[in-house]
């Protein structure tokens, strides 16, 4: 089905709701006196969202806004994820001291306005639309990173996050203007037509307009050599603005690349795979970006004393290892890809999660904020930090390790043995830095001084959440994994 | 419940676990006992399977299938066949005697014991599996315990130890993960049943199972752990607490051999008989001499017993590489001998360690006179180390000669030689820990403890019973075994292979 504005508003109803929602927020803002309940608000219209995004799983599929996005399995799946991210981000603001008493009526509304964004850049299937959408989407990021207008560090993230995504967002344009004047069209499936027919002296021209695009995606998922604003971002922005980043931002920044180089930039060639177009091997030149940027990531991480900087530096990683999927062209690479940014979501959450409840008390980050943390109260927390980071390390019986095994097993399949190699080794170096923090908080004692950690419910609930999804999905992920395998299906109209 | 044995087996200690955890920190005597009563209920099954074992076939018993996760083809399959039944006797034996020698833990008690009582999950599963998705996940189930319990409640350089040994092993791991899917991917319709990939094999084209078999081999290397491999055992070994000690060279090291018995031999037999040679006989002649070099320069008493190991367990592979009945039997049985006796021989040192608190070979002396029925048994671990006729190493290193002799003179005398180095270290240890004049400040080290007892002596009652009838274990592996060599031995390059290489 292909519908018009009108006929599409009642296939919108997430979108709608989160729109509601924005306005809703800002208004409330300016009447109400007790502000606090505002994240209430937000939290509850997140969750219906993504409640309202997975109702529309089984179709009915199409094309809405004159072909400008599309509702289909992969769009819903992402729905799906990004209204989780979202949820957790919000859950975590809520429990956040940093954030006390900082204007939480736009703070709430901008970010619900963030996740609009998003699902829009998972459902774009048209130039301008992908453009629009993830350059709403980077606007709203730039405000919430700096949204500490005291803290120095909030700003100077924001101010380098504009930078850097102001300089990707041009590239992109100029990439994406190159594929309008060599194709006339800023429709997917026109693209995908036309670049499937274009002649060998259209090579160079299409390498440069894809690596220029890719600038502007791959600067959404850190990846390689588009990656160096996130350390920074990572590490000044408040932290439930931090996690939103790393798990919303970037399965968003995945979902866009996906549908722009699948649909757009090869064409389903039957049983599930994939012929990219002739003239460019751009998937060669994603082989190596994986591997770079997952030993870049590691490599970097391993000397990390602030966490949240660490766990930049491990997000990253992971975008590298998520890549492996991308480049093996068939649907058994792109369910890896979905079931890794599942399970990545579950436990990189957690794992900020765990940061937030240390932050919150001691007031610090770093890595001696850990140390001893089992043994002076924060027992709970340090198991559960323990399980996220060793599922984030990918050892069983964790849904990471499973994530990593699908991720191996499409690389594997078809004998990508050098890119195996890669991820394996990095995979070991991984383990380095994971368990660095896992030793400072079980091999070392607390010395006088350090913060007696009380576990408070609200943070607790969500981590406790976290912890069953990571164990039952390392055990027993058919669900997941049928999910995902569902959801690697597009509507092309 | 005898279809299921081997899923209790494995999954007792589990609830076991969770019952240590849910106990209040404090009660320690409750949590010890705990801990000591989910290990006897395996030890239990493990006799009644070593009395109902069917000696006189080679095939799985005892097995068990179910779908997991059926998208993929992952199974849950269970079986033992005599390989692994001696493995999971050795185990089930050796979990409640570390639960023992771990009484005098103090620190984090119930950690300990839940920790530990994963390990034994781990360990058991291992050995019962016969999916290699389920075996790979037991396998590193193994790590998380033994970093932690390394780790926590290690000595004084223990945080360097415990991520060396996780970090070479899950280097091994990973490598095994590649090889596994390789494995998979290469069988139509795709599959990590092990008999189903055995029962392939013979359609693997050479280079595939050429690199297949390193990559698994690096992995099983590093555990056994063969020259170069090895640096992290001595550090591991030194730092963790006495029964950690004895579960990583009891059971662990025997998890290397184990697999390649399981995986590489009947999986990729081309490359077996390609690679025997080098990666299994020279390694393993060089593991023996150069892990006796080394533990004869030693001064710390569990170093030097850690080497021994690496020594010990190169008659493992060198039995293994010769393919013939007497090596393999060997091989096969000197890993449940040394999983006994070098399990005594670090308990030995724990006991004195717990007394002296220190390890050093030359600050004792005469301790002979000093605790007369702890030398007693000590002799007999020490003289059962060293191969004495009569003690149960000793059947097992002949048969190890004897296999190496039909297939190279060279190393057979080689490794034959290095008993003399064995004795050397050995006895250098004896006499001056145990001969000579008292040292003053040990004068009134109290004797064996009753609790120590009952670690040692079932033991030393098992080294002395092997000694002169190896046949209760022999008879255990034997068809297996042979039925292996044949495996290794008949193979050849599938003929249709030619065509169809992928």
């Amino acid at each position: 089905m292909d519908l018009g504005n009108i006929a599409s508003l009642s296939h919108s109803i997430p979108e709608g709701i989160l729109a509601v929602t924005v306005i809703a927020l800002l208004l409330l803002d300016l009447v109400v006196r007790r502000k606090e309940w505002l994240g209430e608000v937000a939290l509850l219209a997140v969750a219906v969202a993504a409640l309202a995004g997975g109702l529309q799983m089984g179709g009915p599929y199409g094309l809405l806004f004159n072909r400008m996005v599309a509702l289909d399995s992969f769009a819903v799946f992402f729905k799906i994820v990004l209204g989780f991210g979202a949820f957790g981000a919000v859950w975590m603001s809520l429990g956040s001291k940093e954030l006390e008493g900082q204007n939480p009526g736009e703070y709430y509304a901008i970010l619900v306005a963030s996740l609009l964004g998003m699902y829009y850049m998972a459902s774009a299937t048209n130039l301008l639309m992908a453009y629009l959408a993830l350059e709403f989407v980077s606007q709203t990021s730039y405000i919430l990173s700096g949204f500490l207008r005291a803290n120095r560090r909030s700003t100077e993230a924001a101010l380098k996050y504009l930078i850097y995504g102001g300089v990707a967002t041009g590239a992109m344009v100029y990439g994406m203007s190159l594929v309008f004047g060599l194709t006339g069209s800023l429709d997917y499936t026109v693209i995908a037509a036309s670049m499937a027919e274009a002649p060998a002296a259209h090579g160079p021209v299409i390498f440069v307009d894809l690596a220029l695009v890719l600038a502007g995606f791959g600067y959404k998922i850190a990846m390689v050599p588009f990656h160096m604003w996130s350390p920074d971002v990572y590490h000044g922005a408040p932290l439930p603005v931090t996690a939103f980043l790393a798990v919303a931002s970037k399965a968003a920044g995945f979902a866009i690349l996906i549908r722009f180089f699948y649909p757009g930039m090869s064409s389903l060639a039957g049983a599930g795979t994939w012929t990219p177009i002739a003239v460019v091997d751009w998937p060669a030149l994603m082989v190596v970006a994986s591997m770079v940027t997952m030993t870049l990531g590691n490599l970097a991480a391993l000397r990390q004393d602030n966490i949240k900087r660490l766990l930049a530096y491990s997000s990253i990683a992971h975008a590298g290892y998520v890549l492996m999927g991308f480049v093996v062209l068939n649907n058994e690479g792109l369910r890896a890809m979905l079931f890794y940014l599942a399970v990545y979501y579950l436990m990189t959450l957690g794992a900020f999660l765990v940061v937030l409840m240390v932050l919150n008390q001691s007031g610090r980050e770093d890595m001696e904020a850990f140390r001893g943390l089992a043994w002076r109260g924060g027992a709970l927390p340090a198991a559960a930090m323990m399980i996220f980071l060793f599922s984030l390390a990918g050892m069983p019986p964790l849904a990471g390790f499973i994530g990593k095994f699908y991720l191996f097993a499409a690389v594997i399949n078809e004998k990508m043995w050098t890119l195996a190699v890669v991820a394996g080794l990095n995979s070991v170096v991984a383990l380095y830095y994971y368990a660095r923090i896992v030793r400072t908080m079980y091999l070392d004692q607390p010395v006088a001084g350090d913060p007696v950690i009380t576990v408070d419910l609200h943070n607790s609930v969500l981590v406790g959440a976290l912890v069953v999804g990571t164990l039952v999905f390392g055990v027993y992920w058919a669900p997941l994994v049928n999910l995902a395998d569902r959801s690697v299906v597009f509507f092309g109209g | 419940m005898t279809e299921n044995i081997l899923t209790y087996m494995t999954f007792v200690p589990l609830a076991g676990m969770a019952l240590v955890l849910m106990l209040p920190r404090d009660r320690h005597e409750l949590i010890r006992w705990t801990a000591l009563l989910a290990t006897l209920p395996p030890l239990v099954m493990a006799v009644w399977l070593f009395v109902n074992f069917d000696r006189s076939t080679g095939a799985i018993q005892f097995m068990v299938r179910h779908d997991w996760i059926s998208s993929f083809n992952i199974q849950y399959i269970m079986g033992i066949d005599g390989i692994s039944v001696t493995m999971l006797l050795l185990t089930a034996l050796l979990c409640p005697v570390c639960i023992v020698a771990s009484w005098g833990i103090d620190k984090g008690i119930k950690g300990y014991f839940a920790l530990f009582l994963l390990l034994d999950v781990g360990m058991t599963g291992v050995f019962c599996s016969l999916d290699f998705f389920l075996f790979y996940i037991f396998w590193e189930v193994m790590l998380l315990p033994m970093y932690f319990l390394i780790g926590i409640w290690g000595g004084p350089r223990r945080e360097y130890a415990a991520i060396k040994f996780f970090l070479y092993t899950l280097l091994g791991s990973v490598l095994m993960l590649i090889a596994m899917l390789g494995l998979y991917f290469y069988n139509d319709p795709h599959t990590f049943d092990m008999l189903v990939l055995m029962d392939n094999a013979g359609t693997y084209s050479r280079s595939f199972q050429t690199w297949a078999w390193l990559a698994l081999f690096i992995g099983f290397a590093i555990k056994i752990p063969a020259f170069p491999f090895h640096t992290w055992l001595p550090d591991a070994h030194v730092e963790a607490p006495t029964a950690v000690s004895v579960i990583l060279a009891g059971v662990l090291l025997k998890m290397g051999t184990y697999g390649i018995l399981r995986i590489c031999y009947p999986m990729l037999p081309l490359a077996t008989q390609d690679m025997a040679f080098w990666a299994l006989a020279v390694l393993g002649t060089w593991n023996i001499v150069y892990g006796a070099l080394c533990a004869m320069a030693q001064d710390d008493m569990k170093k030097l017993v850690a080497y021994s190991s690496i020594s010990h367990m190169g008659y493992v592979m060198l039995g293994m590489a010769t393919l013939t009945t007497q090596g393999i039997n060997g091989a096969v049985l000197q890993m449940f001998n040394h999983g006994t006796i070098t399990a005594m021989l670090f308990l030995l040192v724990g006991v004195i360690y717990d007394r002296a608190h220190h390890r050093d070979i030359d600050g004792f002396g005469g301790l002979a006179s000093v605790m007369p029925i702890y030398t007693g048994v000590m002799t007999i671990a020490f003289f059962a180390a060293m191969g004495l006729p009569g003690l149960s190493a000793f059947i097992s290193e002949v048969l190890v000669l004897l296999g190496a002799w039909q297939y190279s003179v060279p190393l057979t005398i080689v490794a034959a030689s290095a008993v003399v180095l064995t004795a050397g270290y050995m006895l250098w240890m004896l006499q001056r820990v145990w001969l000579g004049p008292v040292n003053e400040k040990y004068v009134s080290l109290p004797d064996l403890s009753g609790r120590e007892a009952v670690t040692l002596v079932p033991l030393a009652v098992i080294v002395l019973i092997l000694g002169v009838y190896p046949h209760a274990i022999l008879d255990l592996i034997n068809v297996s075994l042979v039925g292996l060599n044949e495996v290794v031995a008949g193979a050849t390059p599938h003929v249709a292979m030619l065509t169809t290489v992928p």
